[in-house]
């Protein structure tokens, strides 16, 4: 296997800024949709080359029950620092070729983006310094939250949330947050009630009406945030989209099919970040990652198995089947018999890189096998397992790219994602609950009767909308 | 009796409009509101829960279920009111202070108001003094406090401190629930129940309440 001609994350940014839809796959073919290597590899400031040919673990951490205010600000910097320290320190020790820290901040850090400053340059310093004393190569990935949730419903344009975020990324990048990436929330406020009443027309105007506009508002800001501080714009998740539906099913709330279909609209969502300058790796939680690298070509990071100390998941080895960074979420930072819990994580995720890594020396023949039993083993069992394999990912996001509006393209995958279930379940190669076999057709039905010009899907689904449920406004409507 | 069971039939199928006229006939027919509302709508809902335990439903189907529960339960209300006839309880949600989840407490919320509860909810980021001011103003005897991270659920305790400081602490039932708790989490605070999920709420708070 070759790996591609590397391009630098700022010509790729100029590129994609005079391209704002993309119309066909970077990554037309299977066998080269695998695990470690992206068409357009992404170089941090310590020198990792994230999809260039080798997988990177990513450490997410959080702290365990403790509140956040000036008393417990020195014991809350010690741990992020302790965290950082010995997680570095084991990496060392298992010869790693590199960490990715996820700093996601906790609220009380983003309403006051001074706290979360100055630990992103504590953890920076601890990085810099393993870096010129031992060459250690690491780097934050600075994940602020999407507060302007605070308010309901939320001011997604005008909210005074929304200086208190973007100070916290150009500060926090000026101190040495390197990846700047978000959960962003646009369009919340009405998918809660859509995904309980697993109402596909109110989810789809959440995402694609909402959530699109809102996107193309955020990324314009943080693109320019990262330009002008020379950092990596990485990317966005739908994290509360998909992922809560994704829980709800796992609990049997609502049906697995259902999150499936919510899950490939997502793609049409999170792919703005891209069209607005971001250039990956993409958000461990984004299990939308695997099409957005189809289609553009960007590294990812996924979280799979090891993410189990944050959420469960069907997902757990396919998830790794495209990964270029490998995550566990996040973790609480508590004593466990092997060591503290982060630490515990790194050394897991360690040793999965490794085998990944060992794939990827021997050459494309063992790569495509150890992703195949990867993909092999969990598609059997659950949906949204099977739109993961590397050939559905592809499927689908032919079907993503053919569409002429974002309405288009989030209908015609999902249409294609049910055809790809239904066939899977017909040839007895997916187990499906006999109840969720009944919503495939009942999710066809609606997305085929869905306007696909924007204002007449606007008109037909805003009756269902409860006034003040949102600010059109806010969005730009 | 064929029109009670005709209409907890239209309750469980969640047909709002059948079950409202059936709510107006059973009325017509000489059934008191009581015995529609208890022997109607709410077992209704029971049977809806247990379904929903079962996997038999999913929660869309006990939300259309809960909506047509409603629609019967709005042509009863005023009688019930003028008649003096009380919910079984009232019953203060939140989520706490800094966290701004809430799908799992608005599931609890609807699955406690088909149980025959007022609901009070209050939503997301809610401090102490809104719980307390809504408790009085309600006369409610039972509190549920939503958290669904380890760095908000702290604030909990806060709210129960509150309650004691404020001499409500005695007239009402606190109930936690969210992700990182436990059982034992629970206890340790103080509050009087723990619900480890939407599907148990329900008997948690119906268990306090006897």
């Amino acid at each position: 296997m070759g790996f591609v001609e590397f391009k630098g994350a700022r010509d790729f940014i100029v590129q994609r800024r005079k391209d704002l839809r993309f119309d066909r796959l970077a990554i037309p073919r299977k066998k080269d949709l695998v695990f470690g290597t992206a068409m357009h590899p992404v170089k941090t400031g310590r020198g990792l080359m994230i999809g260039n040919g080798l997988v990177y673990p990513e450490l997410n951490f959080t702290l365990s029950a403790v509140q956040i205010n000036d008393n417990t600000l020195p014991q809350i910097t010690e741990q992020y620092k302790s965290i950082i320290t010995e997680a570095i320190e084991r990496a060392i020790h298992l010869e790693s070729n590199g960490v990715v820290f996820e700093f996601e901040t906790l609220m009380e850090m983003t309403l006051k983006p001074e706290i979360g400053v100055e630990l992103v340059k504590v953890m920076n310093d601890i990085c810099e310094d393993y870096y010129q004393r031992k060459g250690f190569k690491s780097e934050i990935r600075l994940t602020p939250n999407d507060i302007r949730d605070f308010e309901r419903p939320p001011k997604m344009r005008t909210s005074p949330y929304l200086a208190n975020m973007l100070e916290l990324f150009e500060r926090g990048a000026e101190s040495g947050g390197d990846l700047l990436s978000i959960e962003s929330t646009g369009g919340k406020e009405v998918f809660d009630e859509a995904v309980m009443m697993c109402d596909i027309r109110q989810v789809m105007f959440s995402l694609i009406v909402l959530g699109v506009r809102d996107m193309r508002f955020l990324w314009e800001k943080i693109v320019a945030i990262a330009q002008s501080q020379n950092k990596i714009p990485a990317g966005d998740t739908a994290c509360g989209f998909a992922n809560t539906a994704m829980m709800l099913a796992d609990k049997s709330y609502i049906p697995k099919v259902f999150a499936s279909v919510v899950r490939i609209i997502t793609i049409v969502r999170t792919l703005v970040a891209l069209e607005m300058g971001a250039t990956g790796p993409d958000k461990d939680c984004g299990y939308e990652g695997p099409f957005l690298k189809a289609i553009t070509g960007t590294p990812i990071s996924m979280e799979g198995k090891t993410a189990a100390c944050a959420h469960l998941s069907p997902v757990g080895n396919v998830a790794a089947a495209c990964a270029d960074l490998w995550s566990n979420e996040s973790v609480q930072n508590l004593k466990l018999l092997g060591g503290m819990a982060p630490t515990v994580y790194l050394e897991q995720l360690e040793y999965d890189v490794r085998l990944f890594n060992a794939a990827i020396r021997s050459g494309e023949e063992k790569v495509l096998d150890l992703q195949a039993l990867l993909v092999e083993s969990d598609i059997h069992y659950d949906p949204q397992a099977l739109i993961l394999a590397p050939e559905s990912v592809i499927a689908i996001s032919e079907e993503v790219v053919k569409g002429k509006t974002y309405l288009q393209a989030a209908i015609n995958g999902s249409l294609k994602g049910l055809e790809i279930i239904e066939e899977a379940v017909k040839n007895k190669e997916l187990k499906l609950e006999e109840r969720e076999k009944a919503w495939i057709n009942r999710i066809r039905e609606e997305l085929s009767t869905m306007p696909i010009q924007e204002d007449k899907f606007i008109e037909s689904v805003l009756p269902m909308i409860e006034e003040g449920k949102f600010i059109p406004e806010e969005y730009g409507l | 009796m064929d029109l009670l069971k005709d209409l907890t039939e239209s309750v469980i199928t969640g047909n709002a409009t059948r079950t409202v006229e059936l709510t107006e006939k059973a009325l017509d027919e000489g059934l008191s509101a009581s015995q529609i509302l208890n022997d109607g709508l709410i077992a209704a809902m029971e049977i809806v829960g247990v379904k929903f335990k079962n996997n038999e439903f999913y929660v869309p189907e006990m939300l259309i279920a809960a909506r047509a529960m409603k629609a019967g339960l709005k042509i009863l209300k005023p009688i019930l009111v003028k008649g003096g006839i009380e919910p079984i309880g009232k019953f203060v949600v939140g989520t706490v202070k800094g966290d701004l989840h809430d799908i799992g407490k608005n599931l609890v919320s609807m699955m406690i108001e088909g149980a025959g509860f007022q609901v009070i909810d209050l939503g997301v980021d809610v401090p102490a003094e809104k719980f307390i001011a809504a408790v009085q103003e309600n006369d409610a005897q039972i509190v549920g406090i939503s958290a669904l991270l380890t760095t908000t659920m702290v604030n909990m305790k806060e709210i129960i401190d509150a309650f004691e400081a404020s001499g409500i602490r005695d007239s009402v039932k606190v109930v936690v629930g969210g992700a990182p708790l436990t059982d034992k989490f629970a206890k340790e605070i103080g509050a009087d129940g723990y619900a480890q999920d939407a599907a148990t709420a329900v008997e948690v708070v119906k268990g306090l309440i006897n």
